[in-house]
């Protein structure tokens, strides 16, 4: 029993662990170690297309996490005091966006928005001075950052709602009876108690959108995040190099997630 | 301000986010599989179930989902099981969170990264490569569908344990004595009592799995070499390359028909086997 548990250990460790091996290659081949080097991981970062993508991916990540974690929390609040068809519409929105395939969001979202954007765009052109230089709607890092936001969301509001189905809310009645203001009672009760569920959201929503592959692929238009540009280049043959911006985007998750594990931990037991 | 208007304004930005980028782009793809392919690659208003009749044309992506989604849930299943129930039953607590954190981490780390990393495994200079060194020779690993499932498995193993691993955990050890007490072997203990009570987190881990790998593209993509291809794949193909928008979205509507009639089906057969339906969270 041990012995599996170990093998299986291994199972799942042994390819992220040879990732990391490799990307030390001192030679430029993927397949045969001559010698410890780090200066793929120097090659990596001085490539100005790896470095595009990442500061896409990070301001991709960052954004989107925080809308999702700010407007989730917001509706995950909301919710938790009111019944009737607006909770039932919003329970179905959340299981829909959660159940659908990435790839059918992708999808949705390309033909969606460039479909939108055709209506808006001869509109536009129309009203503006100068119907040459105006701006034309289209793909890019804002259609990327929303539909990222919209998918974390519904990710967010689950992880919270599950938080404050947990809360004690004699805490937050005994607040109000204090006259404190509704405000007043998010802010001093609410708040500090579902913090660790909506810091866990956001880092878990930060690593979903920087891993996010699928969904990039379709609605980042000419714009290139980390992901789309390492499963090109993987295309286009593999270098010791891709694998040291491997190492560095395994290495960002693990700490990210561990850090959100430990987060969820400490919040589900009682911290009264 | 009432609390009446301060739901509606805690709700509202939620609510467009979702009427954007999730009713309005899902009806977009509606709508569009019952028109008909513009000459430019757009698609022409219409009214005409064209799109669907020509289905059958993408018919070999749909039976590899339909064979390797399902062998790929229960094949995870069977390696998760054991692990599930080790750290469940057997594991001294002191161990168990950390044990358990190292099982779900590589779920939230990125899958193309991971598959990379057996594509490397399995590329003509990993495994096959160890073969020939001990005298086996001539195996082609990559390219084929048990590397795409060797990918699947090495994939969604974490989400199949958490579930099963919670359900166990909940489990009253005390049953588990009073089995052996009353004279049955281990054996029959675990037939009759640890493995129906765990049911509710296998059929939550194998839905979650097997919901996933129906829309699964880069697992394919990266290890099936363009031979052993899903839904997924046929997708990207006709939205990215030939951008037959009309005839795509005919094939989206028909993925998540097909997951959704898999699922209500699978939920069907679970409730006639009477397990209670856990909420077990994604994570």
């Amino acid at each position: 029993m041990r012995f599996y548990a170990f093998s299986v250990y291994l199972f799942l460790y042994i390819p992220i662990g040879v990732i990391a091996l490799f990307s030390f290659n001192a030679g430029r081949s993927a397949s045969e170690l001559q010698g410890f080097s780090t200066k793929w991981y120097g090659v990596a970062l001085s490539n100005p297309f790896v470095m595009d993508a990442l500061k896409t991916s990070l301001t991709v990540a960052l954004t989107s996490a925080f809308l999702a974690t700010v407007f989730g929390t917001m509706a995950a609040v909301a919710l938790q005091g009111i019944s009737g068809p607006v909770r039932k519409a919003f329970d179905l929105l959340v299981y829909v966006a959660v159940m659908i395939p990435g790839i059918v969001i992708g999808i949705a979202t390309l033909i969606g928005l460039v479909t939108v954007f055709d209506q808006i765009n001869p509109f536009i052109a129309a009203i503006w001075p100068d119907a040459l230089e105006a701006p034309r709607l289209k793909l890019g890092m804002g259609s990327l950052i929303a539909a990222h936001a919209m998918f974390l969301m519904a990710l967010v509001i689950i992880i919270v709602r599950a938080r404050l189905a947990g809360m004690d809310r004699a805490l937050t009645e005994a607040s109000s009876d204090l006259y404190a203001t509704a405000f007043g009672t998010f802010l001093q009760v609410t708040l500090p108690l579902i913090f660790p569920a909506v810091l866990a959201g956001f880092l878990l929503s930060f690593t979903f959108s920087f891993d996010d592959f699928i969904i990039a692929f379709f609605v980042a238009g000419s714009e290139t995040t980390l992901p789309v540009y390492v499963f090109s280049s993987i295309r286009r043959g593999v270098t010791p190099e891709i694998n040291a911006i491997g190492t560095m985007v395994l290495a960002v998750s693990l700490i990210l997630l561990f850090a959100a594990q430990m987060l969820l931990r400490r919040g589900a037991r009682p911290s009264r | 301000m009432s609390i009446r208007t301060r739901n509606w304004l805690l709700l509202a930005p939620a609510g467009t986010l979702f009427l954007a980028l999730l009713i309005v782009p899902l009806t977009v793809v509606l709508v569009f599989s019952f028109g008909e392919r513009a000459p430019a690659g757009g698609v022409v208003p219409a009214f005409t179930l064209e799109q669907y009749a020509n289905l059958p044309a993408r018919w070999t992506a749909f039976k590899n989902t339909l064979t390797l989604a399902p062998i790929g849930t229960l094949a995870a299943l069977l390696i998760a099981y054991p692990l599930a129930y080790f750290l469940a039953v057997r594991v001294d607590p002191r161990w168990k969170t950390i044990l358990l954190i190292l099982v779900i981490v590589p779920f939230w780390t990125s899958i193309l990264i991971r598959s990379y990393a057996w594509m490397f495994l399995l590329g003509g200079r990993g495994l096959p490569a160890a073969l020939e060194w001990i005298g086996i020779e001539g195996v082609r690993l990559i390219n084929t569908p048990f590397a795409v499932l060797v990918g699947i498995i090495y994939g969604y193993l974490p989400l199949m344990v958490f579930p099963i691993y919670v359900s166990l955990d909940r489990l009253d050890k005390r049953l588990l004595e009073a089995s052996s007490d009353l004279g049955s072997p281990p054996w029959r203990t675990f037939l009759q009592v640890t493995l129906p009570l765990s049911v509710p987190g296998i059929a939550t881990g194998c839905m979650l799995v097997f919901i996933l790998l129906m829309g699964e593209f880069l697992i394919p993509a990266m290890l099936g070499g363009g031979k052993v291809f899903f839904v997924g794949n046929a997708l990207v193909d006709l939205f990215l390359q030939s951008r037959n928008w009309a005839y795509g979205s005919a094939v989206a509507v028909a993925l998540v028909v097909v997951m959704l009639i898999t699922v209500t089906a699978y939920m069907r057969l679970l409730n006639r086997l009477g397990a209670r339906r856990d909420d077990v969270a994604i994570m």
